[in-house]
């Protein structure tokens, strides 16, 4: 646990020495601005709330945005040959998976808290359901702990940042399309078992999203999110247990 | 109570190439053990196994009691090790980094604190402790690696490659830092410098191709070479062909003409049994007054040894 919480903190500040972190956060606010005002028409709406304009588009900006992230975690570790000094220190493989992807985690945390003004002038402008604000804030950043989850794991398996921001951009992106309405129909013209498709469909990480954004948090969503994150972060230690050596 | 470090049959294999085929060998506390080997050998591999960072594909290695298979935690605790190269965060500097290994040791508060400026004072890094790790010069950094190797003041330190890439006074340094832990502690050294192993060593161990070929002293290996207990001689061009015929006068001994630069002529004189012969050489010389510019005895070539055994015989 201690040893969790000194690898979290170092991960966690390093973001913060470098201008990974400004650079990320500014890009994330500027693009959530530019969506939410031009192509959710905020103001036009005339509506309190911020679900169709500011929301709604996370899933999208998190593919790009996201890997960005993941993308360093390991393979700069390996690269450098820092993995060797961490793995060779008195702490074990999941505390160094966990805390890696706690620090990340809460790093999308931050940036997305950032987004905070949207949310006070919602409420200066109008009167919102503040509960539904809450838990699509909450879906958002398990949304993006499942996409990190994800990156984390590819990094883990490439010294190189670009393959591995390349290859968790398309890894996020079939969890993303496979609940878009086209592509399930798609799916249905080509598998020809609803089953197997109902399961592809329950996969994507849209649905989920949606219904805990509507105000709705379903224990069955949660345990999704946890559940997808487990098993990435256990396929992440099983790759860095297998690659390490290279 | 055992050997502080036993490595018992240690094994790695990456898919069909065998990198490291069953080593072998105990290490007792106050030893500073070099490995050598040339590039390739297994050395590295060996370390990485010996701290716990690669699994042995066959084989262990126990750590003051602690099997670094079967509890890598006690293991690594007592551990400090320098991987190749020094790896570290460029981001960060010294103190972050050196403040993260202590409380990563299990120090915490002023301990943490303490910990850090005693090594800090240990290697001389009180000028850059500020400073982006990117930023130092390759001594520097090669400093604030090990720095977080005896941070804890461990039992068994691992040092791969410590100098390599150090100018002469950089090497100097480091080896006057290793010389000074090296009373209560095990050491193993990894280096290509073969005058660091006689220099800094107490025990020299050689592998090639994966195998453990020599375990002795560093004096011993030295006895191996063809040229030891040879006798080289500087004399005058005038005098040279005299010499020479009684040279070849020795019995037993074989003589071999060096190049020499200005004007004189060097000889190196061996016996195939490798036996002293200063005494019959300068007795001849007194009794027939050769013009002689210098004389010298060779306690043997490293080099040569090494190459002698990590080449060929396969």
């Amino acid at each position: 646990m201690r040893n969790t919480f000194v690898l979290f903190k170092r991960e966690l500040s390093a973001y913060f020495t470098t201008p990974v972190a400004y650079v990320f956060i500014c890009i994330f606010l500027l693009m959530c601005g530019i969506l939410t005002f031009y192509l959710g028409g905020f103001y036009d709406r005339g509506e309190a709330s911020l679900g169709a304009s500011f929301f709604q588009y996370h899933p999208i900006l998190y593919i790009l945005l996201i890997p960005a992230i993941s993308m360093r975690l390991w393979a700069e570790e390996r690269k450098q040959g820092t993995i060797e000094l961490l793995m060779t220190l008195p702490v074990t493989l999941p505390q160094l998976v966990l805390s890696k992807f706690l620090a990340a985690w809460a790093f999308a945390g931050i940036a997305l808290a950032l987004t905070f003004p949207l949310w006070v002038t919602v409420n200066y402008l109008g009167d919102p359901d503040n509960g539904v604000i809450a838990a699509s804030y909450l879906a958002s950043w398990l949304m993006a702990g499942g996409y990190l989850a994800m990156g984390a794991c590819v990094s883990a398996t490439t010294k190189n940042q670009v393959v591995a921001f390349v290859l968790s951009v398309i890894l996020c992106l079939l969890f993303l399309i496979t609940g878009v309405p086209a592509v399930g129909d798609l799916l249905g013209a080509v598998i020809p078992s609803d089953t197997l498709v109902d399961a592809i469909r329950s996969f994507s990480f849209l649905s989920h999203f949606d219904s805990i954004s509507r105000g709705v948090i379903d224990v069955r969503d949660l345990v999704f999110f946890a559940s997808l994150i487990g098993v990435f972060l256990f396929m992440n230690a099983i790759a860095i247990e297998l690659k390490k050596a290279e | 109570m055992g050997a502080m470090i036993e490595i018992q049959n240690l094994e790695k294999r990456f898919g069909d190439i065998t990198a490291v085929a069953g080593v072998s060998f105990n290490v007792e506390r106050g030893e500073v053990l070099g490995f050598l080997g040339p590039n390739g050998a297994g050395k590295s591999t060996t370390m990485k196994m010996l701290t716990g960072f690669l699994h042995p594909s066959g084989g262990t290695a126990i750590v003051g009691g602690h099997d670094i298979t079967a509890d890598p935690l006690a293991a690594k605790r007592l551990l400090g090790y320098l991987p190749e190269g020094a790896p570290l965060y460029p981001d960060m500097t010294p103190e972050s980094f050196l403040l993260f290994i202590a409380q990563i040791r299990g120090f915490s508060g002023a301990e943490a604190r303490r910990r850090v400026e005693d090594v800090v004072g240990k290697v001389s890094l009180q000028g850059v402790l500020r400073q982006p790790i990117d930023t130092l010069s390759k001594g520097y950094k090669r400093r604030v690696g090990l720095a977080q190797a005896i941070l804890h003041d461990p039992q068994v330190l691992v040092l791969d490659e410590p100098t390599d890439g150090l100018d002469p006074n950089q090497k100097h340094e480091v080896r006057a830092l290793i010389r000074s832990m090296a009373k209560d502690k095990v050491i193993i050294l990894s280096t290509h410098i073969l005058e660091e192993v006689e220099a800094l060593c107490t025990r020299v161990i050689i592998i090639a191709r994966g195998k453990l070929v020599v375990d002795c002293k560093p004096s011993e290996l030295a006895a191996r070479s063809r040229w030891h207990n040879a006798v080289r001689i500087d004399v005058e061009r005038e005098d040279a062909p005299r010499v020479h015929r009684a040279l070849g006068e020795l019995p037993a001994s074989s003589v071999e003409e060096l190049e020499a630069p200005n004007g004189c002529v060097s000889y190196l004189v061996s016996t195939r049994d490798r036996r002293p012969i200063l005494n019959e050489i300068s007795q001849r010389a007194q009794n027939e007054k050769w013009k002689l510019d210098g004389l010298h005895v060779e306690h043997g070539r490293l080099d040569e040894v090494f190459r002698d055994l990590t080449t060929a015989k396969s």
